[in-house]
């Protein structure tokens, strides 16, 4: 299993990711694997593959609205969203509406060409979990957390330091 | 002037030291030149043809004297001497190291700047008015609101990969000094039927390859929603801005594609959830930021102006340069005083380190302390007691920085052009000092009035060729230099950008196309009548004849 970091530490990875065509990985195991789908296959298949006894949760590409994810949204333990490349920021303003306005309090996890240079403001966004790319040092992307003692926080939060 | 708070610094320091980390990694190869690129341009750094280049930000264009004289400072230390400032009133080094940029940023941090966010796909460094506070038609100072909305913007992890660059500017005055029509948010102060302080707000403005002016997407928004709205526009721009083509990618384009009402409705929809949501700023926070712009206390100067207005009469040098470089002051008895650097023989925008120095000595003995920086690249006193002008004069004047040409021909706005930047098609700085000299002489320029020439050395516009009255943009044809001139850009109220006048020149033929450009204008205007309204009560036709000859006058 791959190794990913979580709430600020290094652990094995449960999840498989599938992609828009690919199987599902067959029942050789008494233990099924759980499943993170893109999100039409999501929408189509969630019950099936639940009632078939599997853990599901969704990934999200750039350009998904996450509004479809609304009606079960309590219920989906991870929502990943893809980063096709670092300079894709789309994926920040997905998990501020995410976490803020619709208030996912599940797994948050940024996958794809994720780099430790940008993991602390993909954390201020909401994202708990972060798979990253292949050639990164992963404990010094567990370090970057803390790159900043700063957070950014509501300006009125700043201004209220500015008032003092 | 706004001082840091614990956070602020916090922030600048732990920006330094990820950032020597980063430089560190990429020094040792652990760190691909593709990883780092937009690291680095987030840092304000820049691989140029000659050299790196360090982007520095000078927030709304405020400085304090310590501040210029760190700037003097790196100057010396670790570049060659000088500085140049650009049209976002920002200040850039063309020398400097890479290993030495993580030292240069600490020194910045050490007087309270930073390179953030100078470059790269994210909100750029703020500009403003640079009579903020202190212009005769000001509605309210609106640096407190520039300076809410850099703490907002500065390392928004939300917009720090944009689809490209983002240009946010703030006017407080009645004449819109800021340029607030060609930036991708502009803000004008205005107060509503009851008084209420708001803006105003424009957006999808730019230069660029694809000039547009910034449309009217809110009359008037409350100020406490500022941070609400911006954070609407942004969060639209972000999630549907292109991304596949960067010349399409800035938000003029969005804009133009949506149509500006289906953009107003995207941005209403959003802005409807953050309404009164945690940015919402209250009346105390705008109290306490604005307690840090609060006006000096003018009162008490004892004053004799004898020698001031003798020297009006007897010193014509003087007089000229008051007249042109000495603007109203909302304080009777003050005026406000602008630097040149449009001296001929330096580059436009270029100070040395020792008139960094000398300038923020001058800002000390009278001025208070502050400086700021113009759009078009000259610095301000902002605060000049009328009996200190004399003074003020001898100095700067014995030190190349009295130039009486403030919004005259040969106050050219200009980018460093293919002499630094590896963006340039063509040389600008070379074009500018031609200009300057064929020009030199004070009764005509004095004569010719109000006229505004900016120069680019390729369509990343960061001269600003199109809003200026005449504008030469710098093409390369088969790898030879070559100028559009284009006729009829203005900025301020009445905001236009320029149009071309025919095909292109080379640069021995600029001076030339400009002096008959001139001689049309004198022998059509009315009496009293400035450059650019004779362009527009005349049109085109009149000074491409003049240019082209009759062949290819009013028929192309």
């Amino acid at each position: 299993m791959a190794r990913i970091i979580k709430n600020g530490e290094i652990v094995a990875d449960p999840w498989c990711l599938l992609a828009a065509g690919a199987e599902a990985p067959g029942s050789v195991t008494v233990i099924k694997p759980q499943l993170l789908l893109p999100l039409a296959r999501w929408a189509q298949e969630l019950e099936s593959l639940e009632n078939a006894g599997y853990t599901v949760g969704v990934w999200l590409a750039p350009d998904d609205a996450p509004e479809a994810l609304l009606p079960r949204l309590a219920q989906i333990p991870v929502i990943a969203i893809q980063f096709p490349s670092f300079t894709d920021g789309r994926g920040y303003s997905l998990a501020r509406l995410l976490r803020q306005r619709y208030g996912f309090r599940g797994e948050l996890r940024a996958f794809g060409d994720i780099l430790r240079d940008q993991i602390y403001f993909l954390h201020q966004c909401g994202f708990n979990v972060f798979c990253l790319r292949p050639d990164q040092d992963i404990e010094a992307a567990v370090a970057a957390l803390e790159d900043y003692s700063w957070s950014w926080l509501p300006m009125t939060d700043m201004m209220g330091r500015v008032a003092q | 002037m706004y001082i840091y708070n614990e956070v602020d610094q916090r922030l600048v320091d732990d920006r330094v030291t990820q950032f020597r980390g980063q430089m560190q990694r990429f020094l040792d190869g652990r760190l691909s030149e593709d990883d780092f690129r937009p690291l680095r341009l987030q840092n304000g750094l820049y691989v140029q043809r000659q050299s790196p280049m360090l982007r520095v930000a000078i927030p709304y264009g405020t400085l304090s004297s310590r501040q210029l004289r760190q700037l003097a400072h790196i100057a010396r230390t670790w570049d060659r001497g000088y500085g140049h400032f650009t049209t976002r009133s920002n200040i850039q080094f063309n020398w400097v190291r890479l290993h030495d940029v993580p030292d240069i940023l600490a020194a910045l941090a050490s007087a309270q700047m930073h390179a953030i966010q100078t470059s790269g796909n994210c909100i750029r460094n703020i500009t403003c008015d640079q009579f903020a506070g202190v212009a005769a038609d000001e509605v309210f100072d609106p640096r407190p609101y520039c300076e809410i909305v850099r703490q907002w913007s500065t390392l928004a992890p939300e917009f720090l990969f944009l689809p490209r660059k983002f240009k946010i500017a703030f006017s407080g005055g009645e004449e819109d000094r800021a340029a607030v029509r060609f930036h991708d948010i502009g803000a004008r102060a205005c107060l509503a039927a009851d008084g209420r302080p708001g803006f105003a707000i424009y957006v999808g403005g730019g230069l660029g390859r694809t000039p547009m002016l910034g449309q009217l997407l809110k009359e008037f928004l409350p100020r406490e929603e500022l941070l609400n709205y911006f954070d609407a526009i942004l969060r639209v721009y972000n999630r549907h801005g292109r991304r596949d083509n960067k010349y399409k990618a800035r938000l003029k384009i969005l804009v133009k594609d949506l149509t500006l009402e289906g953009f107003a409705r995207d941005v209403e929809a959003e802005w409807a959830f953050a309404r009164g949501g945690p940015n919402t700023v209250s009346d105390e926070s705008f109290a306490a930021m604005e307690a840090f712009f609060a006006g000096p206390s003018y009162a008490g100067k004892v004053t004799d102006e004898t020698e001031y207005l003798t020297a009006l009469q007897s010193n014509r040098a003087f007089a000229r340069w008051v007249a042109r470089n000495v603007a109203a002051h909302r304080q009777p008895g003050y005026g406000i005083v602008t630097l040149s650097l449009k001296k001929t023989g330096m580059p436009p925008g270029d100070a040395t380190a020792s008139q960094l120095d000398l300038a923020a000595d001058l800002a000390e003995r009278f001025s208070l302390g502050e400086i700021r920086v113009s759009h078009e690249q000259n610095l301000v006193l902002p605060h000049v007691h009328r009996s200190d002008l004399l003074a003020l004069w001898a100095i700067a004047a014995a030190n190349g920085l009295a130039t009486p040409n403030i919004g005259l021909l040969t106050d050219v706005v200009c980018c460093p052009g293919g002499d630094f930047c590896s963006l340039a098609n063509a040389k600008s700085i070379p074009v500018a000092q031609a200009i300057q000299e064929r020009f030199d002489q004070l009764d005509y320029l004095f004569d010719l009035g109000p006229l505004e020439l900016n120069i680019s050395g390729c369509v990343n516009a960061c001269g600003h060729h199109h809003i200026g009255h005449i504008g030469i943009l710098g093409v390369d044809k088969n790898n030879e230099e070559w100028y559009q001139v284009t006729l009829g850009g203005r900025e301020g109220n009445r905001a236009a950008i320029g149009k071309v006048i025919g095909p292109s020149f080379a640069a021995a033929q600029i001076p030339e196309v400009i002096e008959k450009l001139l001689a049309a204008y004198v022998a059509t205007r009315h009496e009293g009548e400035i450059f650019i309204d004779t362009v527009e009560r005349v049109g085109l036709a009149p000074f491409k004849t003049a240019v082209y000859g009759e062949l290819h006058g009013p028929h192309h």
